[in-house]
């Protein structure tokens, strides 16, 4: 029988997995919104705001899940990463407001043309910053070098992030993103408009294999306990399966299969949040906090995961109907 | 400027100015569920003018709301890591019921912005419902944990450690429904009156459409309809302070001497040194028949307090009359509204009313600003109260004061791009959304005009 608190670990990774997934082709979108050009810019830039539009809120708030779940059921982890990553989490934060309002600003800005490419620019920008300094964090957690002694963050703000192993994190978290946009958006458009972002779904699984592997040789010193679990250990399988699924997705993709490729993109996400997430366990933050050790106490853990099972119940169905109602075959759509 | 006061400084812009989007993403939807609700009713396309246009600001609102109250989620971290640390465990059940809450109003948002075309008029109508219904719900739950900071309960202090930690006794403090109540309502009443102002505006710029007057009706039959119960709430809130907070209410009221048959000070500046309010009018036995409805009661003063755990009087009492003063305020119109309505059996539309309506449009919100001022600078100098001091739970990190200054900038270009987008919506016909670019050019020219005088 797993503990709770391991079950809710669990559900945060299930949680993140989302994240990426979802919003990560969002921020991806952004990118696409920047690298828009061809003779079918605008069309381009429209097909990105018109596949977001209705999703992109609901996204985010995995997001805002996964961090309620690390202060409910891990208030020390949460503590010590707020501390330890002070910094790139306030710019990621920025970004994050910045990338949220000018999109929607955007769409309500019609016809002042000056004020749209502006906020274009800022919605573009703040999408290609913010998930290279979320990639960053993610990188710092696993690396090692944020060092929690007796109940204290070391005060070393900066190097647990800013080094070679996470900047490369955050940069793959970019490419990553960028991928799994142009994928789903070849999907959802047609025509010559499929063809563009055909062509930047190739560049973009092209540019994150090469990053892929450009970091392999940083993890054996950036992440020596990641690098052990991955290289031969119970990651193994998932880094395969990752492998596996990201050259398959390509080869699937390039032949034209576009559902199929947009589904083993997914997979090969989930490879690589759930590959990540074996790798480091136990640790929260490497080597110093553990699941167990910062979780909460059991009582709150299990009313927590009451409330999860509780809304569940609420939130699936509901999710079910924004998909189904905008990313299905519906005859209503225009 | 000290770290401490940078972070305090951040933490209070970011919730004055998520609070405002906060209260709208509870009071909008409600106007939503109701003006589609009437179109459906009565097929009076005003009624789908209105919610459309509504639908739009709703769209840019509740963004902001969004990526504001991210930062929030995030904050109480990097700010308060003590804080979260030692409360996380025991509060954060109700932040988790607030995030399916958010779950279900993006959902819900997006189906109702997107979705006029997807689905049937019926269907589309439904999607109100939640959203109105989350709305509330998200604050009501995010209020739960403000009301245990103001109330600790649910666990026992063993050699400084929390135990015996009892989540649902922890949520249901005896804070939350005094404070759930009253905020819910505020953010009724501020929307509400908002909304008329709007409309009001309209219709004395010489626009006596039935669009402008069903839209004030609309958002004063909201408004008017919960500040009377917003004067039952007030005095459950400020019964609940007395018994529970007394230095907030001896701050509240600038009570400095504990005393029988204390007055109430209305107006007034407090002077710490000598320990008195000058220039106020003062009603005998007024504090303690409001605050335990016995004019003999005895009213604990700030006095009797440590100096280092009193709330600052000058701002908690100056906030509290400013509340105060905005409620009487709009009560007064809401009078107004309700005798002339009783009388004469319509929307009301003399000049004088409108003019009322229309310059009483921000009191709600500011009502709401100073009285959340009220409950947490009248917390102080505690973050969990009695328990826990704010000093303590604040970051190591060094740099708080940039931080908060880009901060406070990122705010300000915020609140002038939404200032600018909703100027732009009210400009545009109703008549002529969904495609009619023609009276956006309109705009566009006016603007050019504009930027060349």
């Amino acid at each position: 029988m797993l503990s709770s608190e391991w079950i809710v670990a669990g559900i945060m990774v299930t949680a993140l997995t989302a994240y990426v997934v979802l919003a990560g082709a969002d921020f991806g979108g952004g990118v696409w919104q920047v690298l828009a050009f061809g003779p079918r810019t605008e069309q381009q830039r429209q097909a990105i705001a018109r596949a977001m539009g209705p999703v992109w809120e609901a996204n985010h708030v995995w997001l805002i899940l996964v961090i309620v779940l690390l202060f409910t059921a891990f208030p020390a982890a949460y503590s010590a990463i707020s501390t330890a990553l002070f910094l790139p989490l306030t710019l990621a934060l920025v970004g994050i407001v910045l990338r949220g309002a000018a999109f929607v600003f955007r769409a309500h800005a019609a016809q002042a043309a000056g004020a749209q490419r502006y906020l274009g620019n800022i919605f573009g920008g703040a999408s290609i910053v913010t998930p290279v300094l979320l990639g960053m964090c993610v990188g710092a957690l696993g690396s090692g070098k944020i060092r929690v002694l007796n109940e204290k963050v070391n005060p070393d703000y900066i190097t647990p992030w800013l080094s070679p192993f996470p900047i490369m994190i955050g940069l793959l978290a970019l490419a990553l993103c960028a991928f799994l946009a142009a994928v789903y958006l070849t999907y959802e458009t047609s025509g010559e408009l499929r063809q563009d972002f055909r062509k930047r779904a190739l560049w973009a699984g092209l540019v994150m294999a090469i990053l892929a592997f450009l970091t392999l040789p940083l993890t054996i010193n950036g992440a020596p306990l990641l690098w052990n679990e991955l290289s031969w250990g119970r990651a193994t399988p998932l880094v395969i399966g990752m492998v596996v699924l990201g050259l398959g997705a390509l080869i699937v993709f390039w032949l034209g299969h576009y559902r199929l490729a947009r589904l083993m993109s997914i997979g090969e996400v989930a490879c690589i949040v759930w590959g990540w997430a074996l790798a480091q366990a136990p640790y929260i933050i490497a080597p110093d906090i553990t699941i167990t050790g910062a979780a909460a106490s059991q009582v709150s853990l299990q009313a927590l995961l009451t409330v999860l099972a509780a809304g569940s119940v609420v939130l699936f169905p509901s999710l079910w109907l924004l998909f189904a109602v905008f990313k299905g075959h519906n005859p209503a759509a225009e | 400027m000290s770290d401490i006061h940078a972070a305090r400084a951040q933490m209070g812009t970011s919730l004055a100015f998520h609070i405002v989007f906060a209260a709208i993403g509870i009071g909008l939807p409600l106007l939503l569920v109701i003006a589609e609700g009437l179109w459906l009713r009565t097929k009076n396309p005003v009624y789908l003018k209105l919610a459309k246009k509504w639908a739009q600001a709703t769209a840019i609102l509740f963004a902001v709301g969004a990526v504001s109250g991210t930062v929030l989620s995030f904050e109480m971290g990097l700010l308060w890591p003590g804080f979260m640390k030692f409360a996380g465990g025991i509060i954060g059940m109700p932040f988790s019921m607030e995030g399916f809450a958010f779950f279900i109003e993006a959902i819900f948002l997006g189906l109702y912005l997107y979705g006029w075309k997807r689905l049937s008029p019926l269907a589309h109508w439904l999607t109100t419902i939640p959203l109105a219904i989350s709305g509330a719900a998200s604050g009501i739950f995010v209020i739960a944990v403000n009301g245990w900071m103001n109330s600790p309960s649910g666990f026992r202090m063993v050699d400084g450690k929390p135990t015996d930690i009892n989540p649902l006794a922890a949520m249901f403090n005896s804070a939350w429904g005094p404070e759930a109540l009253h905020g819910t309502l505020a953010s009724y009443v501020s929307v509400g009156f908002a909304l008329a102002a709007v409309y009001a505006v309209g219709i004395l710029r010489g626009k006596r459409t039935e669009y402008n007057k069903r839209g004030m009706a609309l958002g004063l039959l909201m408004g008017c309809a919960m500040l009377p119960l917003q004067l039952i709430s007030g005095d459950l809130s400020a019964r609940f302070v007395a018994d529970n907070q007394p230095a907030k209410l001896a701050a509240m009221e600038a009570q400095y001497e504990t005393r029988a048959c204390a007055p109430l000070h209305i107006g007034g500046i407090p002077d710490p040194k000598t320990g008195t309010v000058n220039w106020a009018i003062e009603l005998p036995c007024g504090l303690s028949f409001l605050a335990y409805h016995d004019p003999n009661a005895t009213v604990r003063g700030l006095n009797s307090f440590p100096a280092d755990e009193r709330p600052n009087p000058l701002i908690v009492h100056s906030a509290f009359l400013l509340m105060v003063g905005a409620g009487m305020m709009l009560l007064g119109l809401t009078a107004w509204v309700g005798f002339l309505f009783w009388r004469k059996r319509h929307i009301p539309e003399g000049r004088w009313l409108l003019r009322a309506v229309a310059l009483c449009g921000p009191l709600g919100f500011i009502a709401l600003e100073a009285g959340w001022t009220v409950t947490e600078v009248g917390r102080q100098p505690w973050i969990i109260y009695g328990l826990f001091k704010t000093t303590d739970a604040v970051t190591p990190t060094p740099g708080l004061v940039p931080i908060f200054i880009s901060f406070t900038l990122l705010y300000v270009g915020l609140a002038v791009m939404v200032i600018w987008l909703l100027r732009r919506l009210a400009r545009i016909k109703p008549e002529h959304e969904d495609g009619d670019k023609a009276v956006e050019v309109e705009i566009v020219q006016e603007e050019k005009e504009h930027a060349l005088v």
